[in-house]
């Protein structure tokens, strides 16, 4: 090859269709199909008396009206939990349609299908249901104190209580030196892609197959879900994933009720027919996450280094548990990020609350765990007088110490294992960028201007590319083209370009010459999806090993026909030929050669005449051979690449105001080898952009009766470009990962991890008071500075 | 009970279009569905995110807060009319695919539809000028940072055009 792709700034191939406005969404494809709307529920716990759909028959342009009672088999059974684990003791998930009761304000009661979706809500306001109210559970406080149940069969709310240890923390705490406790909170936000749910179907009587589109990060699971609940069989149900506007988390969680009403509605009516999500809808009927509140207990030596931690918690997960309990796991483990706490005893309670169901955001539970970390970490070095960064520096697990063992078991059910990373390191980088050592110096200048200024600092680590396995296949076409797929899907992360790379260096083909399809079961029917930050250490690595093999088949055939040894073949931009020689010969023409032909059918059939390939004297195919030029291979890593990071943040809090400006943002990150910097620099971004909103804006405001008051981008704030820094100092550090062939690690969610715990501690740092709740407005702010200087107002 | 229909003729990216729709189809709605121009997205119905802004006789308007029947007459450009004649990128599509301003592309024709109508008022933004003319929409992916820069770089390249058409 010419020129190494890996590591280079390559802009995305997704781009020109992208910006030409001929992208392909969901809700873009099937113009002729019918619509689809769903009545939901206005009240978070009630028992349903009645439903009278009657007035829905007259409404003209209806097509079809379903209730829980329509369902038959499956379909009427409770929808799937997908990640069972043995210390959920009481799962329970919603049906497609309520049966009986409902449990949050937005939950499926009835299924309309129309000529358009104007009609279908139309007929939606025909339908009466008599409802008979039930209290409703609202917050962790509520769901904890058990006055109220949830679901009448799950004492004191709690689905699930889990436990992990390493070592003895309590009696570690009680023989420290000092001890501290801390109460933190974390509030409910949400993933809030731009793009909304949506699922199209269609179903062909001719070839007795089903077709779904749908704004999924999971195909596979789609397909399973729907060939489950349809009684259909796997090879009757294809599902195609286009491009997706976004995911975040919330498209894993599979199959929604949609996901299974629309596939059913175009088998029994024979028409193509759509379900696209509005935005109050993707408020109240999608999933949101982060709402947690934990209690610490920990114990330090005179130097800060922790000698026993203790961290109890409560999740908050919502009405039902079709997720299983990976997000509190995930705090669990993941808290005690880049740091080897001489003890670790953990706890957590995960508890039901009539409110939308809780599934994992970006970041999924590490923004709540690193909070928790790092607000312990400057809660020790504010005991101790000492530099916040000396105190961290010193509970680092060292360079020399990986692979590292925190003696827990991780979200995968594999052993939570650091495999490597240079903590040290990034430290020293983090303090020079954000001028660490000369803080004071600005801090006291803006004094003398009358600003108060803070410096906060956190750092994670994070598990990614988790198991268990992704595939790839690889084909090299007749005219060189080389056509790849791999099941995973595609929500922005630029899998097309980045995935491209791997393939032009390892196959020794143009870049241009490399086409990518993601999440389209017909291409590869055996995936994941695209979550954890998996995609690249996953897809990537299956892609790499995939286009080995065919790069290996690939040489054998030209080394036949060139008659040269394999040692001595190359591939460059595409063509094999015998090193230091004018003897070569197409990739195309190898892949012609392939397949032994009875027929010359066109120009590269005829080319491949003038070799002569295999012994004649032997079958044209051998034994363990095949026809055609491909390679397919999986990726099954033993456990998670952990990769890290550390955020710094300067914030001035107005002296008159409370309001909360960002000054400076650094970001130092270390996804093991970059496969585009151009790209991941983009995750970064995006993710930091998220974490503000976690830290200062986004909350999901629950009255008590269980009705979100911000169900709007009116109400509910994300950052605009008005509220990012202005610019974010990005340095990498490279620690590759000996678990898979590229040396990579994920990166997709790391920016939003640190967010609120850098935020909170630049805050703390400027108004010296401290913060153990975030997200925090101006008003909170204000709040809190008065409630700690209480004579101080009082004589304003 | 039937809907009652209005005939109307929608200019959209110079080329007139005929649709039969009731009074209430929104012109995000009848442009994706009506006219197959899919480009136009949907992201709030609500007006605050902006991904389904379009021009109308230029100026940048919210397409879900409109009805398609009070967009007759007038003159529409949506993402699918910002290429060049020859089917080339225009200044903002290019520049939004240089500066990696895009991740989902989802609401990548709003962006680009307002940008398109803010460098034409103002041809050379400063970096808080090009701030303020993406102030208004709403992106989950990319943290604006590269759009700002791509705000830039598209007046830039507008500006190279014009100068190369003086």
């Amino acid at each position: 090859m010419t020129t190494k792709m890996m590591g280079a700034k390559v802009q995305r191939v997704e781009d020109d269709r992208l910006v030409r406005g001929t992208g392909r969404y969901v809700d873009d494809v099937a113009p002729d199909a019918l619509h689809a709307a769903v009545l939901r529920s206005p009240h978070a716990h009630a028992r349903i008396v009645s439903i009278d759909v009657d007035a829905v028959l007259d409404v003209e342009g209806v097509h079809a009206v379903w209730t829980h009672e329509d369902l038959e088999g499956a379909m009427a059974d409770p929808l799937p939990l997908l990640i069972p684990h043995p210390t959920l003791t009481h799962g329970r998930t919603q049906y497609a349609l309520a049966k009986d009761e409902v449990n949050y304000v937005g939950e499926a009661i009835a299924f309309v299908v129309a000529d358009d979706r104007y009609v279908a809500e139309d007929a939606l306001a025909q339908i009466v249901v008599e409802y008979d109210l039930l209290p409703a559970v609202v917050g962790i406080e509520a769901a904890r104190s058990g006055a109220q149940l949830v679901h009448d069969d799950v004492p004191g709310n709690v689905a699930a209580r889990m436990e992990q240890s390493n070592g003895d923390a309590a009696a570690a705490i009680a023989a420290a030196p000092h001890t501290l406790s801390l109460d933190l909170h974390i509030e409910r936000s949400a993933c809030m892609p731009m793009e909304g749910r949506g699922t199209v179907a269609r179903w062909d009587p001719d070839q007795n197959r089903l077709q779904v589109w749908t704004s999924t990060q999971t195909s596979t699971g789609v397909r399973a879900a729907v060939a489950a609940k349809l009684g259909l069989d796997l090879g009757q149900v294809d599902v195609i994933t286009p491009d997706v506007g976004g995911g975040f988390g919330v498209k894993i969680v599979h199959p929604w009720p949609e996901e299974l009403l629309v596939p059913l509605a175009a088998q029994r009516l024979g028409r193509a027919v759509k379900f696209t999500e509005d935005r109050r809808e993707h408020f109240i009927s999608s999933a949101h996450e982060r709402a947690q509140v934990h209690h610490v207990e920990v114990g330090f030596d005179d130097e800060g280094r922790v000698l026993g931690l203790d961290v109890r918690f409560w999740h908050d997960h919502g009405a039902y548990t079709p997720y299983g309990l990976i997000v509190p796991i995930i705090t669990s483990t993941q808290l005690l990020g880049p740091y080897k706490p001489g003890a670790y005893h953990v706890q957590f309670d995960s508890l039901y609350t009539n409110t939308v169901i809780v599934t994992p955001y970006r970041g999924a539970g590490r923004p709540q765990g690193c909070f928790v970390m790092e607000r312990t970490m400057d809660a020790i070095a504010a005991e101790l007088g000492k530099d916040r960064a000396d105190v961290r520096a010193l509970n680092f697990i060292q360079p020399d110490e990986f692979p590292y063992d925190q003696g827990l078991i991780f979200q995968d059910g594999r052993e939570l294992t650091y495999d490597s990373g240079d903590y040290p390191a990034m430290l020293d980088k983090i303090k020079e960028l954000v001028d660490w050592d000369h803080f004071e110096d600005f801090r006291a200048a803006k004094a003398a201007e009358g600003k108060r200024v803070g410096l906060g600092l956190a750092c994670y680590v994070e598990g990614t590319g988790v198991g268990p396995y992704e595939g790839a296949h690889v084909h090299i076409e007749t005219s060189g083209k080389v056509k790849v797929a791999t099941g995973l899907t595609s929500q922005g992360q630029g899998h097309q370009t980045a995935f491209a790379q791997i393939v032009a260096d390892e196959l020794g083909v143009r870049f241009e010459d490399v086409e990518i399809t993601t999440g389209d079961t017909r291409r590869m029917p055996y995936a994941v999806g695209t979550f954890a930050s998996r995609a690249a250490v996953m897809s990537g690595s299956a892609i790499h090993l995939a286009a080995k093999r065919a790069k290996e088949k690939a040489l054998r055939i030209a080394a036949d026909a060139l008659e040269a040894d394999i040692e001595d073949l190359e591939i460059v931009d595409g063509v094999v030929s015998v090193k230091g020689t004018d003897s070569s010969i197409p990739l195309g023409t190898v892949a012609v050669l392939s397949n032994p032909l009875r027929y010359a059918f066109d120009e590269a059939s005829k080319a491949a005449t003038q070799f002569n390939v295999g012994d004649p004297t032997k079958p044209p195919v051998a034994e363990d051979d095949e026809p055609g030029l491909e390679g397919k291979d999986f990726y099954s890593p033993p456990r998670s690449t952990f990769a890290s990071g550390m955020h710094a943040v300067i914030v001035e809090t107005d002296v008159d105001t409370a309001e909360i400006r960002i000054l400076k943002y650094a970001v130092v990150h270390d996804c093991g080898h970059l496969i585009n910097p151009m790209i991941v620099e983009g995750q970064i971004h995006g993710g930091v952009a998220q974490g503000v909103g976690g830290a200062l804006y986004e909350r999901m405001a629950y009255d008590e009766s269980g009705q979100l008051l911000n169900a709007s981008f009116m109400d509910f704030l994300m950052p605009y470009v008005t509220e990012v820094p202005t610019s974010i100092e990005i340095d990498h550090l490279e620690t590759p990962s000996p678990l898979n062939p590229l040396g990579i690690k994920g990166a997709g969610e790391a920016g939003v991890i640190p967010g609120s715990a850098a935020f909170a501690a630049a805050i703390e740092d400027a108004e010296r008071l401290p913060i153990t709740a975030m997200p925090i407005s101006p008003s909170e702010l204000f709040a809190l500075r008065a409630a700690h200087a209480p004579h101080a107002q009082e004589s304003k | 009970m039937t809907e009652q229909t209005h005939e109307i003729r929608l200019n959209v990216n110079g080329v007139e279009h005929e649709a039969a729709v009731p009074a209430r189809r929104l012109l995000s709605d009848a442009l994706r569905h009506d006219l197959g121009l899919t480009g136009t997205h949907v992201g709030c119905e609500h007006g605050v995110c902006g991904a389904c802004t379009v021009l109308v006789d230029g100026q940048p308007m919210r397409s879900c807060l409109m009805f398609a029947v009070s967009a007759a007459g007038h003159e529409i450009t949506t993402v699918e009319g910002l290429a060049r004649p020859d089917g080339e990128l225009g200044p903002v599509q290019q520049a939004f695919r240089e500066c990696h301003g895009l991740q989902c592309g989802f609401c990548t024709p709003g962006f680009l539809t307002t940008i398109t109508a803010g460098i034409a008022e103002n041809p050379d933004p400063t970096e808080d000028e090009a701030r303020d003319m993406v102030a208004g929409n709403l992106c989950r992916c990319t943290g604006y940072q590269n759009i700002v820069k791509a705000v830039c770089r598209a007046a830039e390249l507008a500006r190279a055009d014009e100068d190369g058409a003086a």
